[in-house]
């Protein structure tokens, strides 16, 4: 145990005499193996990153993107997926994509119906808090946000549609998501489950709107009569997703389709 | 200057050597002259043979270590549950009282899938690299990394396992590393993606931490049963490339471990514990270039080699600090 032999050199040459045929030593088998080992392991983990990829490259699944948010593409380049979005939310309305959902991993997105957007934070706090830009530092206002755009997708189960009214809780006691309601507390947003509504005719997208003149209630006919209304969406609309989370139809009558959809749309 | 990039190099991977004829000192040449003097070996053998009748063990810097990665991953914790915004964000990217922290590899990866330079990332990676060059490069590693702690324990398991005859290490090439981290930052070019960040354990374990439980964690399970069945710290020793953009920001760190050749009984037990034992490669009998020698670059001054050593051969040391005060 004094010298350590140079047995652990990378000698590969000339520890054999010269035979008639080249036979590969146990150690330059060794290494062989180890050296096909990694190019296998590198392969593979190039492979299973590209996975993740696919998805999103492809835009199987889309979904909300914070506001600010840069158009797709761009967003998913420049995310660092830190979260720092996520920890200013009042209403904790963001949430980071897991790596079997297909809009990449640790990439920041919402869930309306479950939590909408509801500017509790008046000054798109989560815009400030990103470190990349990639919800752009350009807007300042929540006027300015273009998630997406609000659409009746189920005119049937619209109870404005139907004429009807609301009574009871929107969304039903269990329901955990938080809405400011301003002339209740103008700064904590409070718990959708506490407050039942009772109204004539259902215009809860409407009401809990926090962006003026983004939604209507119109006449469905000349009628005057015809206490039907249908929620009509304006240019101003912000895609902030309250009234898909407000609506008491289940599924919602109203959703939000995210800005890809709009901008791939022909 | 030539032994120094060879330092360099084992970090991307090339494979440690012997210091050739001009690159050793004539100290350190007499030194080991002297060492291998007949009276001089029975000597060693003889304190070695102390040492296994005796045997010291120390955890100190160890325990020191696993104190700082959970306590530092705890403060990203707790900044967030209770509010308090002292860290805020995950290892990616954050911000300390405020300032910008990027990870330099996460923002490298950002940049060149975004095309753009951003303020931010460049000042929040200035910040860590200064930061990690001051404290040794790859100090990030063995004293923040969630991940580096779970590997931790997955290697004691897989040196349990492998004692009793259940697991064999296979090695890979140390240069899959450099590969890879070439590899990934060109594809976040190519893709205009950050590909790397669906496989990257660091993220997926420091988001867990904070955000909550996910099903990528079953991935980290997947490369930690590896680690314990298959290859011993398969994930930092042979992929990880932010392990190496760490490296090289502090291979010239005034943070290091200094190797005493005088001291060094050569019996390889700081080898045996090291995550990178290419670095200590200079313990072996004729490896060493100087009498005094910073190990290589790649070291993650995680200070298992000095717990380790029964001599005392391996310290910290800071570099310039004896002429600061």
């Amino acid at each position: 145990m004094t010298d350590v032999p140079p047995k652990s050199m990378p000698d590969d040459e000339g520890i054999l005499p010269q035979a008639p045929k080249p036979r590969l030593t146990r150690r330059e088998l060794e290494k062989r193996r180890m050296f096909l080992r990694s190019i296998g392991a590198g392969v593979t983990l190039v492979g299973l990153s590209l996975v993740g990829f696919y998805p999103v490259l492809k835009h199987l699944f889309e979904r909300l993107r914070p506001p600010g948010a840069l158009e797709e593409d761009e967003f998913l380049a420049a995310c660092i997926k830190c979260g720092q979005c996520v920890q200013v939310c009042p209403v904790e309305a963001i949430k980071l994509a897991d790596g079997d959902e297909g809009y990449g991993l640790g990439v920041p997105y919402i869930d309306a119906r479950e939590q909408a957007c509801d500017f509790s934070c008046d000054a798109v706090q989560c815009v400030l808090a990103c470190p990349t830009g990639a919800l752009s530092h350009t807007i300042s206002k929540k006027e300015e946000v273009r998630m997406g755009v609000a659409r009746l997708a189920r005119p049937d189960a619209c109870l404005a549609m139907k004429g009807q009214g609301f009574k009871g809780l929107a969304r039903g006691d269990l329901f955990q998501g938080l809405l400011r309601y301003e002339d209740i507390d103008r700064w904590t947003p409070l718990r959708v489950a506490d407050h039942p509504y009772d109204l004539e005719l259902c215009d809860l997208c409407v009401r809990e709107c926090p962006i003026k003149g983004a939604i209507s209630l119109e006449p469905v006919s000349a009628d005057s009569n015809d206490r039907r209304r249908m929620p009509v969406v304006h240019d101003a609309c912000v895609g902030c997703g309250t009234c898909e989370m407000i609506c008491p139809a289940e599924p919602a009558a109203i959703v939000i389709d995210p800005k890809v959809h709009k901008e791939r749309m022909p | 200057m030539k032994w120094f990039l060879h330092s360099i190099g084992m970090m991307f991977g090339t494979a440690p050597r012997k210091p050739g004829e001009d690159e050793v000192t004539d100290a350190a040449r007499t030194m080991m002259k002297f060492k291998k003097l007949p009276d001089q070996v029975k000597i060693r053998k003889q304190k070695i043979a102390e040492e296994h009748e005796f045997p010291v063990v120390s955890n100190k810097w160890r325990n020191r270590r696993w104190a700082s990665i959970i306590i530092l991953n705890l403060l990203f914790v707790v900044s967030y549950w209770f509010d308090v915004q002292l860290v805020e964000g995950a290892l990616t990217a954050s911000r300390f009282f405020g300032f910008h922290m990027a990870d330099l590899f996460s923002a490298a990866q950002v940049m060149l899938a975004f095309k753009e330079v951003m303020l931010n990332l460049v000042i929040g990676t200035m910040t860590v690299v200064i930061a990690w060059w001051l404290v040794g490069g790859r100090a990030f590693c063995s004293w923040i990394c969630p991940y580096h702690l779970l590997a931790e324990w997955a290697e004691m398991i897989h040196l349990k396992l492998a004692r009793l005859g259940l697991a064999k290490d296979h090695v890979y090439h140390r240069g899959l590393r450099t590969v890879l981290l070439v590899l990934f930052l060109s594809l976040a070019f190519l893709t205009g993606y950050t590909i790397y960040e669906y496989i990257n354990p660091v993220g997926i374990v420091s988001r867990a931490l904070i955000y909550g439980p996910t099903i990528a964690l079953f991935w980290v399970l997947f490369l930690l049963g590896i680690e314990v069945f298959y290859s011993r710290r398969f994930w930092c020793r042979y992929v990880c490339p932010m392990g190496l953009s760490y490296g090289v920001a502090g291979a010239l760190s005034p943070v290091q471990v200094e190797y005493n050749l005088e001291l060094c009984l050569h019996e390889g037990e700081c080898r045996k514990v090291c995550m990178v034992p290419h670095v200590l490669e200079v313990t072996k009998m004729g490896y060493a270039s100087d009498t005094f020698e910073y190990i290589g670059a790649d070291c993650t001054r995680c200070g298992m080699c000095i717990d380790a050593c029964p001599q005392g051969a391996l310290k910290f040391k800071v570099r310039g600090l004896d002429k600061v005060i």
